[in-house]
């Protein structure tokens, strides 16, 4: 029974939420843009946002790039570069720890805020409240990971993760087993993980996708738009 | 030279008689929906004042507009895209709504079932935003309405700069003119260059800036990025809005619904030409006070022959052509110089400008005699001070205002002379280098003021621009999502908690 579980839930449950993150963006992208959006509520109460918001986005996106490279880097780069398993795993408690730190002072306010200021309570939508809660959540289980991971701190169980990780989107489907004797905090933080991929593009989290890049890449400062091109045309 | 065109604005606030038609009819067509109750594209304010949002004339608070940097290139005074985009997660320069107002409606149900009372019973005023019960509204889009509240709360306001304002607290030396808003419609709009998205963009056409409502993300940097605090955060679409100079009318040749509706018929619409190449230039001018003047430097002149063959070759059609050699615009802001922008001082190269109040005499009721300049009364006796309206419109600079005060005293006189004396007095005329034609033509315009004068609107051939075959069946103006209203509840948008319940839903 728990092999099946394990299968189910690192197995098969990543391509279900890969599958809606994806699909989901892309049918929300294109046919309901108007809903594509920040949702940011600073002009009804600026109160604890300054902080808040700053710390948690600046905490969450360098957590974010950690598990992004340390988990997909491919392992023989690691090796090749000379960064033995033990470093990483004490540059990821490290760096992960605080900026989780940061992420954690950032989100408790920004969930009081949420939910004891009337203005912001009676103006979020259901989904704005959960994803907040979900991702409190996920970031309490992120860092009771680090406890766990003080006991390990030669950093082989980090390498399961990589692998397993690296299996999913290498469509190696048995990767599942890697993870069969982690610690359960771990699963936790993994499937609580996926299922914020799997309801992405049902929150206001899509604005991650529009990250605004690209407006260093922009001429000057001004946008004019032209009609002439159809007239060309004729 | 790279000419476009723009259809520009011009109020005469010497007839605005503050009766906020404008505000209301653009309200009610406009932005009468949830999330944007708070909001006025079009608003009136009573100066001297802070205005509404509160103090939002007060560049060094809000950092809106452009600054020049000693290199002489300009960027946005919130900072460049580093720093625009460093502020991305909390705007440090984001007003709040109660610099708005907290938006409200009243318990009007309660007046009818109301039990039977002692006494009256009272519409109890109820939050727009949150639902809950008011005690005391605070705030509101026309606070100051004919100098309401205190002078040393009013008198915050930036235009009273290297003015001797204390005197104006008092009952005798008070003055007072309306100031009616809406989007400028710049030449070089803060708004879009501040916007992360690139959501914002000027209509090549016809100069109407607009916000794509389905690029807009709402990174809300754009609300910051105006210095007239002329776009609004829609907080239940999430989205920036602002005025849309009613492009569908405009489209159609008629006017937009504040000047369609002005009672005062202080409204002018019409067509500019500019160069383009030459924004950049006009508006990175060193000194703030030669702005006025660079931005008038960069109008071409209708009429002039070179320009008309580039502005052909441009592909600009006939009908526009026409259109800006009739324009109401070109001839109060470039031919009489009686129209002026407001504060250029923001180097956005604003497109609605204003003509300057008269004012009654100041000096005569005090002291017996009034500054007379010659027939005429001396346009720095007049009770509301230059210098306020050089604040205003030229960045500080008196001489132009004061020319164009004198012009609108010297049309009076004019033609005081030839329909009451029977005098047909050139030399009135001559005195504000114009000719007795041109006050003919300025009074026919300024004074009788009559539609086809005011609305010189060419249509646009939008058969040119699209192709008919594709709209059939399409859905016209919506708020995008397709033909939805973005309100049906849908797998993404999902359902907002009614934010007004009715009285008898609180127990």
């Amino acid at each position: 029974m728990a092999q099946f579980l394990n299968q189910m839930m690192f197995g098969w449950y990543p391509y279900l939420c890969l599958t809606v993150f994806l699909v989901g963006s892309w049918a929300r992208f294109d046919r309901e843009q108007y809903t594509w959006r920040t949702g940011s509520s600073q002009l009804l109460r600026r109160k604890q946002l300054m902080w808040g918001s700053n710390l948690f986005h600046v905490g969450v996106l360098i957590i974010f790039m950690g598990h992004f490279v340390g988990l997909l880097t491919p392992i023989a780069i690691f090796d090749a570069i000379g960064i033995p398993h033990g470093f990483k795993q004490v540059m990821a408690i490290v760096v992960g720890g605080v900026a989780g730190l940061m992420c954690l002072v950032g989100i408790s306010l920004l969930t009081h805020r949420r939910l004891t200021d009337v203005r912001i309570r009676k103006t979020s939508s259901f989904g704005d409240t959960a994803i907040l809660l979900v991702l409190f959540a996920q970031l309490l289980l992120g860092l009771l990971t680090i406890i766990v991971s003080l006991g390990h701190l030669d950093g082989h169980e980090m390498v399961k993760f990589m692998n397993w990780a690296q299996g999913v989107l290498t469509l190696q489907v048995d990767r599942w087993k890697w993870l069969v004797d982690v610690h359960p905090i771990f699963k936790l933080h993994l499937v609580l993980g996926m299922t914020i991929f799997l309801v992405f593009p049902f929150t206001r989290l899509v604005h991650i996708w529009s990250a605004p890049v690209w407006y260093f890449g922009r001429q000057g400062y001004q946008v004019v738009r032209t009609r002439k091109h159809l007239n060309a045309a004729e | 030279m790279k000419i476009r065109a723009q259809i520009a604005m011009v109020l005469n606030l010497d007839k605005c008689i503050g009766c906020h038609t404008c505000s209301i009819t653009c309200k009610n067509v406009w932005t009468s929906r949830e999330g944007v109750e708070y909001a006025w594209f079009n608003n009136v304010e009573t100066k001297p004042g802070i205005g509404y949002p509160k103090d939002w004339e007060n560049q060094k608070r809000w950092n809106g507009g452009w600054k020049r940097r000693s290199n002489g290139s300009i960027e946005p005074r919130q900072g460049g895209k580093w720093r625009v985009l460093a502020k991305i997660f909390a705007n440090p320069d984001l007003p709040e709504i109660d610099d708005y107002y907290e938006p409200f409606t009243f318990d009007y149900e309660h007046l009818q079932k109301a039990p039977e009372l002692e006494a009256f019973p009272t519409a109890r005023p109820r939050s727009l935003i949150t639902g809950e019960r008011m005690e005391k509204i605070v705030s509101g889009p026309n606070w100051e309405e004919i100098l309401g509240g205190e002078f040393s709360k009013r008198s915050a306001d930036y235009n009273f700069e290297g003015v001797q304002k204390e005197m104006y607290g008092q009952f005798e030396n008070t003055f007072m003119m309306y100031l009616p808003r809406l989007c400028e419609h710049c030449l070089n709009p803060a708004c879009v260059a501040s916007c992360p998205s690139g959501a914002i963009y000027k209509r090549e056409e016809d100069g109407v800036v607009l916000i794509d409502q389905d690029k807009c993300r709402g990174w809300r940097m754009c609300i910051s990025g105006c210095p007239y605090k002329k776009i609004y955060y829609n907080w239940s679409s999430g989205k920036s809005e602002k005025c849309i100079l009613c492009y569908p009318r405009l489209e159609a040749g008629m006017p937009t619904v504040c000047s369609e509706t002005c009672v005062g018929r202080i409204r002018y619409l019409g067509v500019i030409l500019y160069d383009a190449d030459r924004i950049e230039t006009a508006a990175s001018e060193k000194d703030e006070r030669d702005l006025y003047d660079a931005q008038t430097g960069i109008f071409l002149d209708p009429n002039d022959p070179k320009v008309i063959a580039e502005a052909r070759a441009e592909g600009i059609s006939e009908q526009w052509l026409e259109a800006a050699r009739r324009s109401p615009i070109w001839k109060m802001a470039m031919e009489w110089k009686v129209a002026f922008p407001l504060h250029p001082e923001y180097r956005t190269l604003p497109m609605v400008w204003y003509v300057p109040p008269l004012s009654p005499i100041q000096s005569a009721a005090a002291a017996g005699k009034m500054g007379m300049d010659g027939d005429m009364p001396d346009v720095r006796s007049l009770r509301i001070p230059l210098r306020y309206l050089a604040n205003m419109l030229t960045a500080g600079d008196e001489e132009p205002v004061a020319l164009g005060l004198e012009r609108m005293l010297a049309m009076r006189a004019y033609m005081r002379a030839k329909s009451v004396d029977g005098v047909i007095d050139e030399k009135i005329a001559a005195k504000v280098g114009m000719t007795g034609a041109q006050i003919e033509e300025m009074y026919k315009i300024m004074a009788l003021a009559n539609y086809e004068d005011r609305f010189v609107i060419p249509t646009t051939h939008r058969e040119w621009a699209e192709d008919a075959y594709d709209l059939k069946a399409s859905c016209g103006f919506s708020f995008g999502n397709g033909c939805s209203d973005g309100e049906t509840p849908s797998l993404f948008g999902g359902n907002k908690t009614p934010a007004i319940r009715k009285p008898e839903e609180f127990a």
